[in-house]
């Protein structure tokens, strides 16, 4: 492994020009909000960046994220910069398999200890260790060990960053995000269920240009990425105001592009970068194509209340909780009525009814 | 807890707890009045009542005579304006229809957002204009109790925070929308307890008004 190389000589030994490299660092600033003049900072910093080692670590996952930063781009400037990081450990990814693999982790863990950046995708199932394992360690063993001599963790997609899919209620195998189980490295979470390949990339060069992990929000997600909001940023945010709104997927108002608040979208609380900077290389995304947001980059995004439940909509059955206090109410209200009217009749009959001679006999004594 | 745990549990279990509250509450309120009975009228009736009854509802909506009206013109503008505020803010806006909707099965046609927005800016300021009234007018401060004032903010709140959620001011949206709806299921849950019964009771009392009113009296 050549991790004494810069990554300028590398990219220029792929044959990455000078222009398109600068082009790379620009599109990187504007999309970190940056301001044009860190353009050059980036790049000088990106130019002398010594190679890094990546561990990428697949635990309780699909592999989409992995499918979403390979498939997504041909080859692009971002993915040969991808390449010219020394990713030592990829499951999907390596062409060895068997104790070859589990050689090539360890070696590079000792090797870049404390320097290397971990990449975690997947969940880790604390209920019982054995509902994932790889070559008989644990997740959760391996994920310890591997952390111990990371740089920085980074938790590519949202069963990594927020337990996911598999936490999903009932959440059989207990599963937890990478943040639950590390405690003491710096984490940055990277959801989305997959997260755009630009978002992994991006995070990544802003790591190597400044060394540090960038700005996070509450969640601990780049803020340059997940600071947006779907709802704010959507095309079809005036139909919203407007009132106007599909109703069925097939309906007049879908056909017109009209909002899909009433067909469950959860953009009002989701935040991500798709409606900026979208899939497949700019071509769209979810809410163009007629689908409402599912809210994958938040936590819990499937136990939100369904799908294709509007986001006002509550979570639970609502007519029942109702009608179990009617039953309740009409219970203790009827027999509260009853009280009452005992205590009326009673007070009826003991009632002493007092006569004009008595009043006279009163007023003499 | 993260602002999504937050809106999980209002939009889920908190809401639940509120429901149950605002449902047993109303149920056991209604039942009670209900059954404290009425005294027989011995009297000869000079009709049902029944129509009268129904015809007060509808008139009580305006005011008594000229003289009052003309001395509480600010209760009766301020409390028009504020409550028909609240009726388009939680009736004629989309996503609480399409709450409406989720327990009902049915839906109606919602007003654009722009105009919901600009009644609730409209009942929100005719809501502080009233409470100061309230606080400066020194008869109305010396009738006022803790329970007005804590039934103004169960009222205002809900009203502002679905204000700022919509606006998007000074927090995230989905804590904004958890804490709008929290102030919603805070509203339901005092609402049986509280003088904001009278969204219901009202109906009750105003055509028992009638009704009594139409029994007395000479056949013609």
């Amino acid at each position: 492994m050549a991790y004494d190389k810069t990554l300028g000589e590398l990219l220029r030994e792929q044959g990455i020009t000078r222009r398109g490299f600068l082009k790379f660092c620009a599109t990187t600033a504007s999309m970190m909000a940056l301001s044009p003049s860190m353009v050059p900072k980036i790049a000088a910093a990106l130019e002398n960046a010594k190679r890094p080692s990546v561990i990428w670590l697949s635990f309780q996952e699909c592999t989409g994220c992995t499918e979403s930063l390979t498939r997504s781009h041909s080859p692009t400037i971002e993915k040969l910069i991808f390449d010219v990081i020394s990713l030592d450990h990829h499951h999907t990814l390596m062409a060895a398999s068997g104790y070859g693999v589990d050689e090539a982790l360890h070696d590079a863990m000792k090797e870049n200890y404390g320097k290397y950046l971990l990449l975690v995708d997947g969940s880790i199932p604390v209920g019982n260790p054995a509902y994932s394992t790889i070559s008989g360690v644990s997740n959760l063993d391996q994920l310890t060990e591997a952390a111990k001599g990371a740089a920085a963790i980074v938790s590519i997609g949202t069963c990594a960053a927020f337990g996911g899919i598999p936490h999903a209620n009932p959440n059989p195998t207990g599963a937890v995000a990478v943040s639950d189980i590390i405690k003491d490295k710096p984490i940055i979470n990277v959801s989305g269920c997959p997260p755009i390949p630009v978002v992994i990339t991006g995070v990544l060069a802003q790591f190597l240009t400044f060394g540090k992990l960038p700005e996070m929000d509450e969640l601990g997600r780049p803020k340059a990425f997940f600071g947006q909001n779907i709802h704010d940023r959507c095309y079809r945010r005036p139909f919203y105001e407007r009132g106007q709104f599909a109703e069925t997927f097939d309906d007049e108002g879908a056909k017109k592009g009209w909002c899909l608040f009433k067909l469950g979208c959860k953009g009002p609380v989701t935040y991500n970068a798709c409606a900026t900077m979208k899939w497949n290389e700019g071509t769209s995304w979810p809410v163009e194509s007629g689908h409402g947001c599912l809210g994958c980059s938040e936590p819990n995004f499937w136990d939100m209340g369904g799908f294709y439940n509007s986001l006002s909509t509550p979570t639970i059955d609502i007519a029942k909780t109702a009608a179990a206090g009617l039953a309740a109410g009409a219970a203790v209200g009827v027999a509260a009525g009853a009280l009452n009217r005992r205590k009326k009749n009673k007070a009826a009959r003991e009632h002493e009814t007092v006569t004009i001679n008595d009043l006279e006999k009163g007023a003499k004594s | 807890m993260t602002s999504v745990e937050f809106l999980q549990w209002v939009r889920g279990p908190g809401l639940a707890i509120a429901s149950i509250i605002f449902v047993f509450g109303m149920t056991l309120k209604v039942l009670e009045i209900f059954m404290l009975g009425r005294k027989k009228n011995l009297a000869e009736l000079r009709s049902s009542g029944v129509k009268e009854g129904f015809r007060t509802i509808i008139t009580r909506f305006g005011a008594v005579d000229r003289f009052t009206t003309r001395r509480t013109m600010f209760t009766h503008i301020t409390g028009w304006v504020f409550h028909v505020g609240l009726f388009v803010a939680i009736f004629l806006l989309t996503p609480h229809i399409e709450l409406f909707k989720s327990f009902l099965g049915f839906g109606w046609p919602a007003l654009p957002t722009a105009i919901v927005d600009f009644v609730t800016v409209i009942t929100l300021i005719t809501l502080l204009i009233i409470l100061f009234h309230r606080i400066t007018n020194p008869v109305l401060r010396y009738l006022s109790v803790g329970e007005d004032y804590v039934v103004w903010v169960l009222t205002f709140l809900p009203m502002l925070t679905g204000y700022m959620a919509y606006h998007h001011l000074f927090f995230p949206y989905t804590w904004l929308l958890g804490i709008h709806i929290l102030s919603v299921c805070i509203l339901m849950a005092l609402f049986p307890f509280t003088k904001l019964t009278h969204a219901v009771t009202l109906f009750f009392s105003r055509w028992y008004n009638g009704y009594m009113g139409g029994q007395k009296g000479v056949k013609q």
